[in-house]
């Protein structure tokens, strides 16, 4: 292992970043032994510095030749905020552990439809590319609310065989959700072996009772609350079938017609109240901070 | 030894034994009667040499007190502070067969602690044995294994997953019972023993066991991964937002400061009434932290009676004092939500003992038409923990049915080179004992690598060898690789 013809960085230093909208940024950070491991459908858990908390999120991509990894943050909470405020490059973040959870079984499946709805674009990508480099035909379908918002359609778009954009106000593509493209994917092909869908709970939800009638295998990406990301905690837990299991070391994906979404959002809300009062303890400061 | 004040004490995070002052400590050593038969030594998973010890405090060398204990265990104050003693070595004393056993847990503490505060450092020079060793996990059996390999001249590197060293240690004893403080003195001890941490390596997935041996150049391996994984009980309401295992509430609280949201990040939704079910020590510290973050009532749940609880008596005494309210012979039948997936109640069922089990204690069994509610709005599981899979996952290391590593007596795995010791052998157990596999590993591991154990004293052998053997002086032949 010798990388010094490579990028030089210290360990979790943020090489690179691009802004995609106002709330959804990229950082690219240097761990070349992670970006050797990674695989797709695997996922990290970052903080951002010594009091922060640990946040799961799912590789967007990962390059063993640059040695580094890529996430795809969308500024939701309180730390997600503040890392936009305060991760440009060069700056370097207090921990990044992973890769965790099982990588996808890119399987023998011949035509595929993958699915990612907003931020969820990012970690189906590496599946796509997988399965494209597999020989497998790849339909990618990417919904986004608006076009402003879209990001890596392109990069998507060359590992596809078709490409299906949805946007809810009709700005690109199809005026619609994403179970809409999946549809005309359907309505299209008699043949697909397998659905990937990556997006919000409640998008997972409707892909997968899109795919139920015609029984095709679907596979959804969970990313539930969790602390430590190797099983001992114990605050992933999600209903699949009859079965609980930690979406952490069973998953992070799972069977989408097994999975019951209902439990999942429920227990996605469990420390609702917190985060709101973080969030705006946290806004508050900002402004302080600004004399405003 | 003095305490904090139960009802002082139940609303902060410090530390409710506040140890012995030196006064203190040579009464309590001059009570030891230094018995031939010394069952202490026999019964300290580490074999300390108990008596040795008490008898330098009672001459007041405290220092040499501290070197006795450091010769095989190298955190008396974390061993001090949480080892079960009444089932070791307070337990077989001579003096507990009329009287309150020596405190010898109390001794070790006030021995260890003073280390701490004064700097001593019993770091020896060790000659670099050209060795390298990788050890998995840093909780007690990683630390215990991690020193005495280090100690004969091995290039040792501890991983682990969290961003903090310790293990259990860290994220699940909280501070009242264990201080972090302490913790990482006792791993600075390690560090100048020359052992490197390597924090935020999640082992068999960032490289495999075996890319350990091969990729990464280790001669030997060590496997404390602790079993981790908590158990729930499969009852109806559980994925409800306030049902949460020890585990997780513990990692919050301890490793994530989740006691001082906002000013960290990590939150947690605090219960006013608690119901916590199990009895074991983790169970007390899951209840104690409760009480702590300001819960008005904390109720123990438990199946059996208090006779048949796991938990240390001292636990279960301050759990006792501090008010937690205990509910033996009840076992949880179904935990009630409202419309807003709080929980609102634990309905139970009461339990009385049958026939003894395989385990020996008495089998609970429920009493027809027992059941009754508990309003509370919080549940924490503390019933036990599971093998953790993600080394089963990544590596070809035998595991048993349940999924804990398979070994076999001296401790070594399926793989060569690769030691395995602590909760993930064995299945959840105390902190000592986990210290005493990673020592025992430690041992066959330096015997495989062709390191002689510097434990042994080896004496010269007495008429007919005249001294030498093969022509070498035998005290020249058992040379010591550590030298002071």
């Amino acid at each position: 292992m010798c990388w010094f013809h490579e990028l030089v960085a210290a360990l979790f230093e943020i090489v690179r970043r691009e802004d995609f909208s106002d709330v959804t940024y990229l950082l690219e950070i240097f761990h070349p032994r992670l970006a050797k491991a990674a695989k797709p459908g695997q996922f990290v858990i970052v903080m951002e510095h010594d009091r922060g908390e640990r946040i799961p999120l799912t590789l967007a991509d990962f390059d063993p030749e640059r040695g580094t990894v890529t996430l795809v943050i969308q500024a939701v909470g309180k730390t997600t905020k503040e890392m936009q405020a305060r991760c440009p490059v060069g700056t370097s973040l207090h921990a990044l552990v992973g890769p965790m959870g099982n990588p996808s079984g890119i399987g023998d499946a011949r035509k595929v439809v993958c699915v990612g709805g907003g931020l969820g674009v990012a970690p189906v990508y590496p599946q796509a590319r997988a399965y494209k480099q597999s020989g497998a035909y790849v339909i990618g379908v990417i919904g986004f609310r608006s076009k402003e918002l879209m990001f890596w359609e392109d990069r998507f778009r060359s590992v596809c065989d078709e490409f299906i954009v949805c946007t809810d106000d009709g700005s690109e593509g199809i005026k619609g959700v994403v179970t809409a493209g999946i549809e005309q994917a359907l309505a299209q092909h008699s043949d697909i072996d397998e659905v990937v869908a990556i997006g919000p709970p409640i998008m997972m939800k409707f892909c997968a009772e899109t795919t139920r009638p015609h029984g095709i295998r679907t596979v959804v990406s969970l990313n539930p609350v969790m602390v430590d990301g190797t099983g001992m905690c114990g605050g992933c837990r999600v209903k699949v079938g009859d079965q609980v299991k930690f979406a952490c070391v069973d998953g992070p994906e799972f069977d989408a017609h097994a999975v019951d979404f209902d439990d999942l959002m429920a227990r996605l809300r469990r420390f609702a109240a917190s985060e709101t009062a973080a969030l705006e303890r946290w806004q508050e400061s900002c402004r302080v901070a600004r004399g405003g | 030894m003095q305490e904090q004040d139960p009802k002082v004490r139940a609303t902060n995070f410090a530390e409710v034994a506040c140890g012995y002052t030196l006064e203190d400590a040579l009464r309590e050593a001059e009570r030891c009667l230094f018995c031939p038969d010394e069952p202490c030594i026999r019964g300290c998973p580490v074999e300390i040499d108990i008596p040795d010890f008490i008898s330098k405090i009672t001459e007041k060398n405290l220092r040499g007190a501290y070197e006795t204990i450091t010769d095989t265990n190298l955190l008396p104050a974390i061993c001090g502070r949480v080892c079960p003693q009444e089932s070791q070595c307070e337990g077989v004393c001579v003096v507990g067969n009329t009287l309150e056993p020596v405190a010898i847990g109390r001794l070790e503490r006030f021995v260890g602690d003073l280390a701490i505060a004064d700097g001593w450092e019993s770091v020896p020079y060790v000659e670099p044995s050209g060795f390298r060793v990788a050890v998995v996990g840093s909780g007690p059996a990683g630390m215990a294994c991690a020193a005495d390999m280090a100690k004969a001249g091995c290039d040792v590197t501890v991983y682990e997953a969290f961003h903090e060293a310790g293990g259990v240690l860290k994220y699940g004893i909280p501070d009242f019972r264990l201080p972090n403080a302490v913790i990482d003195a006792e791993i600075e001890k390690l560090r100048q023993l020359g052992v490197t941490f390597e924090c935020n390596t999640l082992v068999g997935r960032l490289f495999t066991v075996e890319e350990l041996l091969t990729e990464l150049g280790y001669h030997a391996i060590f496997i404390g991964t602790g079993a981790g994984a908590p158990s729930f009980m499969g009852i109806p309401g559980e994925s409800l937002a306030g049902v949460l295992s020890a585990n997780e509430l513990l990692t919050r609280c301890n490793l994530m400061h989740a006691r001082d949201f906002p000013e960290y990040d990590t939150p947690l939704q605090a219960g006013t009434r608690v119901a916590v079910v199990g009895a074991g020590n983790t169970a007390m510290d899951a209840m104690r932290v409760c009480l702590r973050l300001g819960a008005a009532t904390v109720n123990c749940v438990y199946r059996r009676t208090r006779n048949e609880a796991p938990a240390r008596a001292e636990e279960l005494h301050h759990a006792e004092e501090e008010g937690i309210g205990f509910n033996w012979l009840t076992s949880p039948v179904e935990i009630l939500g409202d419309e807003d997936n709080n929980v609102r109640a634990i309905r139970c069922q009461r339990m009385e003992l049958g026939e003894p089990d395989e385990s020996g204690r008495r089998r609970p069994l429920p009493v027809p038409d027992s059941e009754f509610e508990i309003d509370i709005d919080m549940v924490v599981y503390a019933i036990g923990t599971n093998a953790n899979p993600i080394l089963g996952q990544t590596s070809s290391l035998r595991l048993e049915q349940r999924g804990y590593i398979v070994t076999d007596e001296s401790l070594a795995t399926s793989i060569a080179g690769v030691w395995a010791g602590g909760d993930i052998v064995t299945g959840a157990a105390t902190v000592i004992e986990a210290m005493g596999a990673g020592r025992k590993a430690a041992k066959e591991m330096k015997s495989y690598l062709g390191l002689r154990d510097t434990d042994v004293v080896y004496l010269p052998e007495r008429a007919g060898s005249a001294g030498k053997r093969f022509g070498i002086d035998l005290q020249e032949h058992n040379y010591a690789r550590v030298t002071a």
